[in-house]
């Protein structure tokens, strides 16, 4: 297995409290990697400090075997694309929200990659000119994700991007992952699903108050003789 | 007018008091206070000002107008505390005003270089400059507190903290403009500006008085978007750092 990502003895200390203690693990190339974890775990301080949102306060983060801290942040963001937590929107209408990445470096999306854009989040052409504050909150999601997918990504950081979608959404959304795994993309993927992180992951992450509590092959989830897996597998590990 | 009439018109500072006690609305401190520290601000002021023009020396407009720059720095850095800085930007910013200002009016000979010129009509600019600044900084910190994800957004996929903050920064420059520009649409209509109501009331020529106001409104738009715009650019980098992160701090308020 190669890494894309390597975490050696990453803390992160923000506000006098430690959020991250001493982790050490790493995220296969090419697959998909679910990170799981009761609420306040962790997990979206892991993605931000890949996206280097966040610098680490001890250790050091691998990125292709090169230090991440000495790519310029500019370009390792556009290599290694995040879809946030909470699918936040920017002022204007949904095109704009997708043109966003393409903005940003001077350039323009066109119509026909909007709409192509829209139609693989399962999101229907028409919506292009709404108000991206007027969409539901799944219908935001999926706009969150092609949005995402706008920059040609290396990385792709996702945080929770189903939570509001309806099952044939999730399935949808699920095979578009999968087929940006195909064409080599890492994946790491926050979920609170655990049967969509043992349906579509190929490696796991658990954390737990900071700690990485289990990583490897996604079949540990059932087969570790961690306790605190088989606590939280049971949801009793809060 | 002599200081006997004066003092009769304290009556309408009785009249606030005397409704502040009646409505129990706890002003009456507030009230007292304000007044004697007018009475002493500006009779002190006056004994200055008519001192610095018997003396007819530039070093004491200069002193003067550098003082003015300090006290409104010092009262509108409160209002940005958490940009690094903010105690300079300003006093750079209001320097920048007063040149600005000073070059056009005294450059072209609009009005000449004595103290009871400059001194009045910087103690507007920079006065003016203060209030925007304030209006400035607390519509910007509002900003970015509420817009924080929209920032972090915009550098999580490849743009620069000028990009991830724009948005933000052009809306805090308007709105501080705003009033200004509004003002002016309406001015004469409604009140008569107080400058303009003193040179009338004092014997001056109301149509000499209309063009030193007019004089004035127009200076105030120069202040009104320098002063914002100004410092707007030096502040918004201080939210951000080296690495191009939003420093967690500055956004989420003291
Ligand atoms: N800017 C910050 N300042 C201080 N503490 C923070 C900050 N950001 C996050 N934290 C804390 O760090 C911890 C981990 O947060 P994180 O968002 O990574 O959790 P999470 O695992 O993504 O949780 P969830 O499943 O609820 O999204 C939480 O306790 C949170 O309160
Ligand atoms: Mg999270």
């Amino acid at each position: 297995m190669t890494a894309a990502i390597t975490f050696h003895n990453i803390s992160v200390t923000m506000q006098d409290t430690q959020i991250i203690n001493t982790i050490s693990g790493q995220f296969p190339k090419g697959q998909i990697t679910t990170l799981v974890g009761p609420s306040g775990a962790g997990k979206t301080t892991i993605l931000k400090l890949c996206n280097a949102l966040l610098s680490p306060t001890d250790g050091t983060i691998f990125y292709n075997d090169q230090e991440l801290k000495t790519y310029n942040p500019l370009t390792l963001r556009r290599c290694v694309g995040m879809a946030l937590q909470d699918a936040p929107m920017i002022k204007g209408s949904v095109y704009d929200n997708l043109n966003l990445p393409r903005q940003l470096q001077g350039e323009t999306l066109s119509k026909d990659e909007a709409i192509q854009a829209l139609q693989q989040v399962g999101l229907d052409a028409k919506n292009i000119h709404k108000k991206a504050h007027d969409l539901s909150g799944g219908q935001r999601q999926k706009l969150s994700i092609a949005r995402t997918l706008i920059n040609p990504t290396d990385v792709l950081l996702l945080d929770e991007i189903t939570s509001a979608l309806d099952p044939h959404s999730v399935t949808e959304i699920e095979q578009l992952i999968v087929t940006m795994k195909q064409r080599g993309v890492t994946i790491i993927w926050i979920t609170h699903n655990l049967e969509q992180a043992r349906r579509i992951g190929d490696y796991m992450w658990l954390m737990h108050r900071g700690q990485l509590i289990e990583s490897g092959s996604i079949h540990l989830l059932e087969t570790s003789q961690n306790e605190r897996v088989q606590q939280f597998m049971r949801g009793e590990l809060l | 007018m002599t200081f006997t009439t004066l003092a009769i018109t304290l009556a309408f500072v009785c009249i606030p008091l005397v409704l502040s006690k009646a409505l129990n609305l706890q002003l009456g401190k507030d009230v007292i206070i304000a007044t004697i520290r007018a009475i002493v601000q500006l009779l002190a002021i006056g004994y200055v000002l008519q001192l610095i023009f018997d003396q007819q020396n530039v070093v004491f407009s200069f002193l003067m107008v550098a003082i003015m720059i300090a006290v409104a720095t010092l009262n509108a850095r409160k209002k940005g505390a958490q940009i690094n800085g903010i105690t300079w930007k300003l006093a750079l910013s209001l320097c920048v005003i007063e040149a600005i200002v000073m070059s056009v009016l005294v450059g072209f000979h609009i009005v000449p270089a004595t103290a009871q010129y400059i001194i009045p009509l910087s103690g507007m600019a920079i006065g003016n400059s203060m209030v925007m600044s304030i209006l400035f900084l607390n519509r910007f910190t509002a900003e970015i507190e509420a817009h924080e994800q929209e920032v972090e957004l915009i550098l999580s996929l490849g743009g620069t903290p000028k990009q991830a903050i724009h948005r933000q920064l052009i809306t805090s420059i308007k709105a501080s403009m705003l009033p200004t520009i509004e003002s002016q649409k309406t001015i004469g209509l409604v009140q008569l500006p107080g400058m303009m109501s003193g040179q009338i009331i004092a014997g001056a020529d109301p149509v000499q008085a209309v063009m030193f106001q007019l004089l004035v409104q127009f200076m105030l738009l120069t202040t009104a978007s320098v002063s914002s715009v100004l410092l707007g650019f030096l502040s918004y980098r201080t939210l951000f750092n080296q690495k191009l992160q939003i420093i967690p701090e500055k956004f989420t308020g003291q």
